[in-house]
């Protein structure tokens, strides 16, 4: 598939401005401005990016504890995501859910989910209201290869191939339960093949490459819109970070770990544009230094928002 | 007002939902063709066709965790889990999943779903199939927990929960779904959170819900005939609870017996027994009972089951003991 210019270099400032809000929480969680817990999505830059650039804004997704790529690559607001980070009013969730819960319905974000393998049933759910509505938007179920081995991953994927739901499940293997490595948590090497199970397409591609991630996605969202039925995507990356801040991640092997930062998705892409003539050094430069500029923005918005009142903590308990 | 079983009042209730909604579907086990296991669906496929009444697979987490993100993205949906017992195959879409999106997303989403399971013993159907474990729900908040004793509050129990924007259980009871009743017709609500009287009296007050309520009426005919005028509160809904109603009884009878078939340990008795000490003490003239089965697994043999049920006799002497 040819991508144009344009495709190229958003995907490279999606990139950038997910990296740069990681990194950013990287230091203010250890400066104690983030209460809670805080689980990064870098070097998994590619898969968000590449799969939700495939998604309209009235299609939903489904993401997890690590969810921070998701949201913004689904449009999220930078400002009101730092913000639920801070605990302030101004978050999305007004500091009621914090990282792991970040959500904007709005745009089709069925939250972040502190639970491992919560979010499949959901995006079947939202994915089954499509079709019921027939109004041809799809969903999304990010999870992880750990979330592969709990019941609600073959629970929905079972569901969704009878009920041929327009739902793509896409299976962030990032090499990691946790602190178990995958090979000790499950008897395959390729996820996808699980697909087999459910008489659905599997496939299964390299995380860090952008541009096989959005190959892979367009695919099997088109044949979701299409009526065909769910699609297991497989993306094999890898978790630079512990399991949360925090976790120092003594479990990984130094070379290992050496070996998968080296195949940064970033400057795969870099040097995909510049070979194509499609950006300079100095212009991806300036992309980067604007997406963290927008970081530094967001920062401060949040650090100037206010803290909830405590009287806040008995609403939105019930719809009236 | 029409005659109908409590089983074809939750149908028509459904019914009447879907025929106003069309963003009412009906999902869960064997609910189609076959009528659902217990007979309450039969009818509704035909009525409604494939798209609005589904059968899944025997999969109850992904029947109520796919109900969650339905409803979050528009519908409402009705999602049936066989028994309540399985509930524990199901609990963290309920309990993480539904009962907490609205306040995790700081109240920018609206879950409105309702499950619907039949709870009780009564038919030797054993430890697994016999349970009444309604206090796990009201422990969640959330959740609205609504659990009708007539076939008048089936139905409009059920056409209050399907409009509500939150998820509701909806436990009905095995024992009552082929009990009649009158049943008014067409759009019949009654609001979750307000008790009703099911027997005006004076000398003490009983507090019950669901398959007990039965069994608490015949009881005070009873004790009318020796001499004991009972008040029957039925909350109909436990979460919202009417509070005012009951310590408005209590305060008229002085007493207090609460009869219910789950367990004595963190039951919901509990719960009203607390309320009416921390808020109603000076009414009591004597110490508040409870009336329920013992802290064990339901027994599978007739005379064992029998014997850990509440009944008739049982709450005749219960009540008989404040005199």
């Amino acid at each position: 598939m040819d991508l144009n210019k344009e495709q190229l270099l958003a995907f490279y400032k999606n990139m950038v401005t997910i990296r740069a809000f990681e990194s950013k929480a990287v230091e203010l969680f250890a400066a104690g401005q983030i209460p809670g817990f805080v689980h990064l999505y870098l070097g998994e830059e590619a898969i968000a990016t590449g799969v939700c650039a495939c998604l309209e804004k009235t299609d939903y997704i489904a993401s997890t504890h690590r969810g921070h790529g998701h949201l913004i690559s689904k449009g999220g607001n930078l400002n009101f995501m730092m913000a639920e980070l801070f605990g302030r009013t101004t978050g999305y969730c007004k500091g009621k859910g914090g990282s792991m819960h970040i959500a904007d319905v709005d745009l089709g974000i069925l939250g972040a989910n502190g639970i491992v393998g919560a979010g499949m049933p959901i995006a079947t759910g939202a994915a089954f209201a499509c079709k019921y509505k027939e109004n041809g938007a799809v969903a999304v179920a990010f999870f992880g290869d750990g979330a592969s081995d709990r019941a609600t991953f073959h629970e929905s994927l079972n569901l969704a191939s009878i009920w041929k739901l327009p739902v793509v499940f896409v299976c962030e293997n990032n090499g990691w339960a946790i602190s178990n490595a995958q090979k000790d948590h499950q008897n395959v090497t390729d996820i996808s093949d699980r697909a087999t199970a459910y008489g659905i397409p599997g496939v299964s591609v390299d995380g860090n490459d952008v541009i096989a991630v959005f190959e892979a996605a367009d695919a099997a969202i088109e044949r979701a819109r299409r009526g065909d039925g769910p699609t297991l995507v497989e993306c094999k990356s890898w978790r630079w970070r512990g399991h949360f801040e925090g976790d120092p991640g003594a479990y990984k092997d130094p070379k290992d770990q050496e070996e998968w930062l080296a195949k940064d998705p970033i400057p795969r892409l870099e040097k995909n544009l510049l070979k194509l003539k499609y950006a300079t050094k100095a212009e991806l430069d300036k992309i980067t230094a604007a997406a963290q500029e927008e970081i530094e923005a967001a920062i401060k918005f949040a650090g100037e928002s206010p803290q909830p009142d405590p009287q806040e903590v008995l609403t939105d308990v019930y719809a009236d | 007002m029409k005659q109908m079983t409590y089983a074809e009042a939750i149908r028509d209730g459904m019914r009447v939902e879907m025929q106003r909604d069309p963003n009412v579907y009906l999902a869960g086990e064997d609910v189609a063709q076959f009528g659902g296991c217990f007979g309450v669906t039969a009818g509704l496929y035909d009525e409604f066709g494939p798209k609005r009444v589904m059968n899944t697979p025997i999969s109850e987490a992904v029947i109520v965790g796919h109900a969650v993100g339905a409803a979050a993205a528009g519908l409402r949906p009705i999602a049936e889990i066989m028994f309540v017992d399985f509930m524990g195959c199901c609990m963290d879409e309920l309990f993480n999943q539904a009962a907490k999106m609205r306040y995790m997303f700081g109240g920018k989403a609206r879950v409105p779903m309702v499950v619907r399971t039949p709870c009780g013993a009564g038919m030797g159907a054993a430890a697994q199939h016999s349970q009444c474990i309604e206090s796990w729900f009201t422990h969640i908040p959330g959740v609205k927990t609504v659990m009708p004793g007539t076939p008048a509050d089936a139905k409009g129990l059920m056409i209050a929960a399907i409009r509500d924007d939150n998820p509701v259980m909806y436990i009905e009871h095995k024992q009552l779904l082929p009990v009649p009743g009158d049943v008014p017709e067409g759009e019949y609500a009654v609001p979750l959170g307000k008790a009703d009287i099911k027997r005006v009296g004076s000398d003490i007050t009983i507090v019950t819900w669901s398959w007990m309520l039965q069994k608490c009426l015949a009881a005070a005919e009873e004790l009318a005939k020796r001499g004991i005028n009972v008040e029957i509160v039925d909350p109909r809904t436990l979460v919202p609870l009417d509070k005012d109603a009951i310590l408005k009884s209590v305060g008229k009878t002085g007493k207090l017996l609460i009869v219910h078939e789950e367990v004595k340990t963190s039951g919901f008795g509990g719960e009203i027994a607390a309320l009416v000490a921390e808020e109603g003490f000076d009414y009591l003239d004597a110490p508040i009972a409870r009336l329920t089965p013992p802290d064990t697994p339901i027994p599978f043999s007739p005379i064992l089951e029998g014997a850990y049920l509440p009944s008739e006799e049982k709450i005749i002497k219960a009540v008989e003991a404040f005199f």
